[in-house]
């Protein structure tokens, strides 16, 4: 039998990348400039410190794994500078884009990399886990899926408090197979929660193409039409794309409190991970022709150049102190102490860091 | 003091934890509209509402970690799991993201859902639905496990886990469920962490939990009227936090020890239980410590043998002699 061939893919990307059809968007006209280029530091932030992030890795200092952003910052830059006071946000492993969007610094990211006590979880989380409750961020979660629950039950919990918000749950195109993420869509619908699950399509689950292990590739967010859920597909590499489309599921859950799956199409310029040689699933042309063709910080800074919002010159700027600060953070995390052995067994219980009169518990709680 | 069941004392700690807290919520299959599936909420939905009182679809992933993440923005999630044996396929959010996130995000994160269900053998339904997973679920760190035998522990210990800032596992008994006890109707919590000396005695310690302490209790009975030992029977009530002091506190004082639980022997809650008494009190024991646990094998479905298949009063009787011997 024959494979459908129908893909479901947003407009602007079956044309060659050019001046963005939603600058004049409202979500985008609004902006002022000031904003715009904030917006684009951001972008830029992202990209220098993953780059730098690979040079402390090649230099040993970073452990395990480390899942790089660079190529889909338009998907967490977009998405996430729309958000506001009640607006939560969880992601999966490749969480560093995210982290850097919700205001956490570059210090703190760089020194949980390298497991230094300065890190953001004071080196007890590492690069999949990163977490900031005071900026609304719940992390970093490193089991594929995993998270979709967890998004949906934040976005729930927003409702029953009776806040005007919503959760953006982001997930990779290789979770879309969980389990437990379609446990979560249910819920979801079920409920009427404002939760916006965004799959951040890649194109490939590890070393595995769509084609490989998905039934009806190209109609990851349809399956929302399953669970009688809003969704939408967007092109990842233009940030006002990104915003606009958002901004749509974003009114959907504040104002009807109703969930939406949006698959937001991007892609990857490194492998899976830095243990990932990256040689075996895809050609090296592609990944040159999306860097030429699509990639999302040129992209914007084409177009806010050509809007005249950015000189060439600031846009240098930009860049140099991005990677400087880039430096700095590298500099710093070297600098930083490593957590004590004491530390090990500290942040486990909430009662055994708060031991007081109130506490409830006894008994030993963390054993030799 | 009021008499009611082990049920009835359940239902009692989260109607009032529902009154006292405007962020608990129950949730699980049919705890709502159905009752309960074992009637452990009845009329909690009449009482306190939709809100508060939530129906689930069978979705054990999706619903336990819809309650962790609620949890984590202040709400106080009591979910159900209709048997703790249906815990397994919500295991990574169970263990991984409740048990792990204070960890992982360096202390910022707090996680207080409790978990509650039976988890016991013994009622003739087979391996699937016969887990006992206390000890499963205490090896990890981040993780508070419960298991209470009399109905006033059920209170006592239900009210601690729902105002308990990590996530707390309350594994409860079917066959416990009719047992009658005194309870008292007024505010009390059983603080985790802290065991009970259910019998005093002097020549024979048990340690057991759940309802292997009421098993071990008909068996001191036994051991008293027909044998004139003089059994004591400490009720651990918590696996984790763990009250190692009135474990050894009865030891020091008997000198011989039986553990008893339902679970199956390999790495059982009384492995740790063995380990803790040889490290910090081997000098005081007078013969080896022995067990008696479920026989090592999936649960059987035939009644008969699995009536043996789990600790009864007579396995406990023969083991204990032998300790005596």
């Amino acid at each position: 039998m024959a494979k459908p061939a129908v893909l479901t893919h947003p407009e602007s990307l079956k044309r060659p990348a050019g001046p963005s059809e939603y600058a004049k968007d409202p979500v985008n006209a609004k902006m002022t400039k000031a904003e715009k280029v904030e917006l684009y530091t951001k972008m830029a932030r992202i990209r220098h410190f993953e780059q730098r992030c690979i040079r402390v890795y090649q230099q040993g200092k970073i452990g395990g794994f480390l899942h790089l952003y660079v190529g889909q910052e338009a998907v967490a830059a977009g998405t996430i500078s729309l958000l506001g006071k009640h607006d939560h946000v969880i992601t999966g492993y490749r969480d560093h884009g995210h982290a850097l969007m919700v205001g956490m610094g570059m210090n703190e990211c760089m020194a949980e990399l390298t497991g230094k006590v300065t890190g953001c979880s004071k080196g007890k989380g590492g690069s999949m886990h990163y977490f900031a409750p005071d900026k609304n961020f719940w992390g970093g979660h490193g089991i594929v899926g995993g998270q979709a629950p967890l998004g949906t039950g934040l976005a729930y919990a927003v409702k029953y408090l009776g806040r005007k918000g919503s959760c953006l749950c982001y997930m990779g195109d290789g979770a879309v197979n969980q389990g437990a993420v379609h446990e979560a869509y249910n819920l979801a619908a079920l409920w009427d929660l404002p939760v916006i699950f965004v799959i951040e399509n890649n194109g490939y689950s590890m070393g595995t193409s769509q084609e490989r292990s998905t039934a009806h590739p190209g109609c990851l967010a349809k399956r929302a039409e399953g669970y009688g859920m809003a969704w939408d597909v967007v092109n990842g590499h233009d940030v006002y794309e990104v915003r606009a489309r958002t901004a749509v599921a974003l009114k959907r859950a504040h104002e009807e409190s109703k969930p939406t799956v949006l698959e937001i199409f991007t892609y990857r310029y490194y492998g899976h991970s830095m243990a990932d040689p990256d040689k075996t699933y895809r050609d090296k042309e592609e990944i040159k022709e999306y860097r030429e063709q699509k990639d999302p910080v040129l992209l914007f800074e084409k177009e806010l150049i050509a809007e005249k919002t950015l000189t060439p010159e600031k846009a240098k700027a930009i860049n140099e102190a991005a990677m400087e600060e880039a430096d700095a953070a590298a500099k710093f995390a070297d600098e930083s102490p490593d957590p004590t052995l004491a530390d090990v067994t500290k942040d486990i219980y909430w009662e055994e860091d708060n031991r007081g009169p109130d506490t409830s518990s006894r008994g030993t709680i963390i054993f030799e | 003091m009021a008499v009611m069941t082990y049920r009835e004392a359940l239902r009692a700690a989260m109607r009032e934890e529902l009154r006292r807290d405007e962020n608990v919520v129950l949730m699980g299959e049919e705890v709502a509209q159905f009752n309960g599936a074992y009637k452990v909420t009845e009329g909690l939905l009449k009482e306190f509402g939709p809100k508060r009182v939530v129906d689930t679809p069978i979705s054990e992933a999706g619903f336990i970690g819809l309650g962790i993440g609620a949890s984590m923005l202040g709400i106080r999630p009591v979910m159900e799991l209709m048997f703790w044996s249906f815990s397994y396929v919500a295991f990574d959010q169970i263990v991984n993201n409740a048990g792990n996130i204070r960890y992982m995000s360096g202390g910022l994160i707090n996680c207080p859902i409790v978990i509650r269900g039976p988890a016991n053998g013994g009622t003739n339904v087979g391996a699937t639905h016969s887990h006992t997973p206390e000890a499963i679920l205490a090896s990890h760190p981040g993780i508070k496990v419960v298991c209470p035998a009399t109905p006033y522990d059920a209170k006592g210990l239900m009210k601690a886990a729902i105002r308990d800032n990590d996530p707390v596992y309350v594994m409860e008994n079917t066959i416990l469920y009719n047992d009658k006890g005194e309870v008292p109707e007024d505010d009390y919590v059983v603080p985790l962490g802290v065991a009970d000396v259910k019998r005093q005695g002097e020549d024979l310690t048990i340690v057991a939990h759940g309802r292997a302490v009421i098993t071990s209790l008909k068996a001191a009975e036994i051991l008293e009227a027909e044998h004139g030992v003089s059994v004591e029977v400490v009720d651990l009530r918590s696996i984790r936090p763990l009250d190692e002091e009135t474990v050894l506190a009865s030891v020091r004082k008997t000198h011989r020890v039986l553990l008893v639980e339902e679970n199956k022997p390999f790495c059982g809650v009384d492995a740790q239980i063995a380990y803790l008494i040889q490290s910090r009190a081997f000098d005081e024991l007078d013969a080896p410590i022995h067990r008696v646990s479920s026989v090592d094998a999936p649960q059987i479905y035939c009644k008969r043998l699995e009536d043996q298949q789990i600790p009864n009063p007579a396995r406990v009787v023969a083991e204990a002699l032998k300790v005596l011997a």
